[in-house]
């Protein structure tokens, strides 16, 4: 039944091949990406958790430096 | 700097949690309920109601939906305001979203013991909840865009990115494997049958897990383990490929469910690779959650929270790790259909999002609350009762898999099945059904601690319905001296655009599955003594989905020498051109059940109703003696008959006024009389009659004739 399925599908290989082709150059394009990003904004996106602008957060953050 | 002065939204936040613990509470019972019907069947108290079948998917449901859906809403309701400085868009819209959702939860409680599903995994309710929650959903998907947009904070942080994933596939992945044909107000058949419904069904499940159980908690992860843990994540760079891999890969997965299954093998070969490189973005998140408690690992000391959390992103570890391996073609030949799956999940439900929820309650509990926990001793001894719950659930299924997996295969010296009789792996496994039950016990009385260590110290302190916050507008929050935003940085001040690359990126992996299986629906090979259900058949196909039988019983016999002599001819893709839906199911607590029908005769499918184990000693199946009295509602034929004609079976037009009832009359009749031979007597009129004739026909179609494709060998197995 599966030879069956895959002799009357056209180009069903490919399909396995393409996905592993786009699979690793958008893998390779994020790290591309990631690796150009400066320094500065990383430690101002990480820290944004940290500080959301309530009196409370203010407090616990200066309590536990 | 323009500063501007608003007000977190707690009220909304706070209605989420209660929510949560609650509907957390049921849903852990509900599973402990059918966890201890395994090893006592009479527990159902031979009410339908609340027989296994029914309550499974009020379980499955009430824990993804209710209790992770609750948690999800809280963590996002929070953090979300937070992250963007601003309050929800609509305060509306989030009292909607609310009560919406747990008019949802109300729903399915009631319909599902009612027998009213559509029997899709995980997507049980039927078309009017379907449209409730699609509603539903899209009321959240506008107040996250909403708040999106009036943000003060420039930049989108990673957890945001998270959300806007998950509001978006969800949407994609209700609507698409939701569509189905009315054939009254609660009773519908999937517009996809067959091989293609279950790609579609397997495409939805596995991706409900992706972006459902772990993308919302994986953004709660980036937000509330940085703030518990007062330091920036580990790497903001990791999270990024985190992000991206994550979302990519996710979407290819989904056939790995069904593999050795009629689905081709092209599709189950990719959905194994997927799965297998899935683990590289699942781990980095991993290591990024725990690496970010580098240098604070004393805190775990004094903040219970912390526990919890670094168990919960361990369990994701394990979790993520575990399913690869288990999408690995040789594993999955022995894991499939035994307790070994039940294993993952919970690994993933009880340490994954059980415990992740636990951790940001008892954080968000105090804040809400502008105290501090009532009992940290009372909050570890619910870290290490449910860490033992957890232990006696998972390794008692471990145990229970490989053992009835192995037992399966077992050939003796001569070449014949070890265990011929499927009974005898049942009984071999029941104690392991006992401890798995000590288990569940265990991790509710830790959750019953934590409600009550909650509520002490929401009475303990003052609730804070809004929070006062500050925050400079949007245009010159960009911090300075960055120069102009480019590459990443760029992309995360544009959320409409972000949204769509995280679309794109989510749809190449579903599309390139679904286009081939268009081209697949040419080629499923027609088998031409295939024929549609008869009318008494398609009745008693209906009882058993109502009775929930796929929860226990695959209709899925795999090209195995061990599952071929036990069951006979491994099951076709052609086989199941008019099933809608299809009824493969993905867990074989009882044998499979496609090639029954003429197996047994009429008068022991009765028997075995009425009393399985007056006809199998030792057999753990519920009895379904409500099946020999309660008469068969024939009114409906009809709409039945004419909806499964609009998605496809070919009835003769008009065949559902009159000939359908003539038909199925004297089949009936049939049927009485096969009952007789047996020394039953019973009415024509009756459930049982019509289940019975489901049971005989399945498997039967090609028994006649022969399949007109090119046989394949069948793997041997040991």
């Amino acid at each position: 039944m599966i030879r069956n399925v895959l002799e009357h599908i056209g180009g069903v290989g490919a399909y396995g091949v393409f996905a592993i082709c786009l699979f690793f150059s958008f893998f390779i394009g994020v790290l591309l990406w990631v690796a150009r990003l400066k320094k500065s904004h990383v430690d101002s996106m990480s820290a944004l958790p940290l500080d959301d602008g309530s009196a409370q957060t203010k407090s616990e953050t200066l309590r536990k430096p | 700097m323009n500063v501007e002065t608003f007000k977190y939204d707690n009220k909304i936040v706070r209605a989420f949690a209660i929510a949560t613990v609650i509907w957390g509470l049921v849903g852990f019972s509900a599973g402990l309920l059918i966890a201890c019907q395994l090893f006592w069947p009479d527990l159902n108290l031979n009410l339908q109601f609340t027989s296994f079948g029914r309550l499974r998917p009020l379980h499955t449901n009430a824990v993804i939906f209710a209790f992770v859906g609750n948690g999800m809403f809280m963590g996002i309701y929070y953090s979300l305001q937070r992250l963007c400085k601003a309050r929800m868009f609509s305060d509306f819209l989030s009292w909607f979203n609310f009560w919406g959702w747990q008019a949802i939860i109300v729903s399915a409680a009631i319909t599902l013991p009612l027998g009213l599903t559509t029997s899709k995994e995980y997507a049980e309710l039927e078309w009017p909840i379907d449209i409730l929650i699609a509603v539903v959903w899209v009321v959240f998907s506008v107040n996250l865009f909403g708040t999106i947009l009036k943000r003060r904070e420039k930049h989108m942080y990673v957890a945001i990115w998270f959300y806007i994933a998950t509001a978006i596939t969800v949407a994609v992945l209700h609507i698409v494997n939701s569509l189905e044909m009315p054939a009254s107000l609660f009773k519908s058949y999937s517009m996809y049958a067959g091989v293609q419904d279950a790609l579609v069904q397997w495409w939805y499940g596995h991706n409900a897990v992706a972006f459902f159980l772990t993308t919302p908690y994986l953004g709660m992860m980036y937000y509330f383990l940085p703030k518990a843990a007062n330091r920036p994540v580990f790497s903001y760079r990791l999270s990024i490929i985190h992000f991206w891999g994550l979302i990519f890969i996710y979407i290819w997965a989904g056939p790995h469910h069904l593999i050795f299954t009629a689905l081709p093998d092209w599709a189950q070969s990719l959905g194994m690779v997927f799965s297998l490189m899935l683990i590289a973005p699942s781990w980095g998140g991993m290591l990024n959650g725990l690496l970010t408690l580098r240098g604070a690992w004393d805190k775990l000391r004094t903040e219970p929270m912390l526990k919890f959390m670094v168990v919960a992103v361990t369990a994701y570890g394990m979790a993520t790790l575990e399913g690869p391996l288990l999408a690995i073609k040789s594993v999955n030949s022995l894991s499939h259909y035994t307790d070994w799956t039940i294993a993952h999940v919970h690994t993933g439900a009880l340490g994954w999002n059980g415990f992740l929820t636990f951790s940001v309650l008892y954080w968000l509990f105090p804040r809400l609350y502008n105290t501090t926990l009532w009992s940290t001793k009372l909050a570890n001894y619910h870290f290490w009762i449910a860490i033992l719950g957890m232990i006696f659930y998972v390794v008692p299924m471990y145990a229970s898999g490989v053992t009835q997996g192995l037992m399966w295969k077992q050939f003796n010296q001569d070449g014949f099945l070890q265990y011929p009789n499927f009974l005898e792996t049942v009984v071999q496994i029941v104690p392991l059904y006992r401890l798995r039950a000590i288990g569940g016990s265990l991790y509710i009385v830790g959750a019953v601690l934590m409600a009550f260590n909650l509520w002490r110290t929401a009475r303990s302190g003052k609730f804070v319905p809004e929070q006062e916050a500050q925050a400079a507008v949007a245009e010159n929050t960009s911090a300075a001296g960055h120069g102009p935003d480019k590459g990443h940085r760029w992309l995360e001040a544009k959320p409409m655009l972000f949204t769509a690359l995280a679309v794109v990126a989510v749809l190449v992996g579903g599309l390139v599955e679904i286009v081939p299986m268009y081209l697949i629906k040419e080629n499923v090979p027609t088998i031409s003594s295939v024929k549609p259900y008869s009318a008494l058949e398609v009745l008693g196909r209906d009882i058993y989905i109502r009775e929930g039988c796929l929860g226990c019983h695959s209709q899925m016999v795999r090209p195995f020498r061990s599952e071929t002599e036990r069951y006979g001819e491994y099951s076709k893709a052609g086989e199941f051109v008019y099933d809608h839906p299809f009824l493969w199911g993905s867990k074989r607590t009882g044998p499979d059940l496609h090639r029954v029908g003429g197996k047994y005769p009429d008068a022991w499918h009765y028997n075995h109703m009425d009393d399985p184990r007056s006809v199998s000693p030792g057999s753990i199946m519920p009895r379904y003696s409500w099946l020999l009295s309660q008469k068969l509602d024939t009114s409906s034929l009809p709409s039945r008959i004419g909806a499964l004609r609009k998605i496809g079976v070919p009835y003769p037009a008009g065949y559902e006024n009159g000939p359908a009832q003539k038909d199925l009359q004297q089949q009936a009749q049939q049927v009485v009389l096969g009952l007789k031979v047996g020394m039953v007597n019973t009415e024509a009129n009756r459930e049982i009659v019509a289940l019975i004739a489901y049971l005989q026909r399945l498997g039967k179609d090609i028994r006649s004739v022969a399949v007109a494709t090119t046989p394949v060998t069948t793997t041997t197995t040991k």
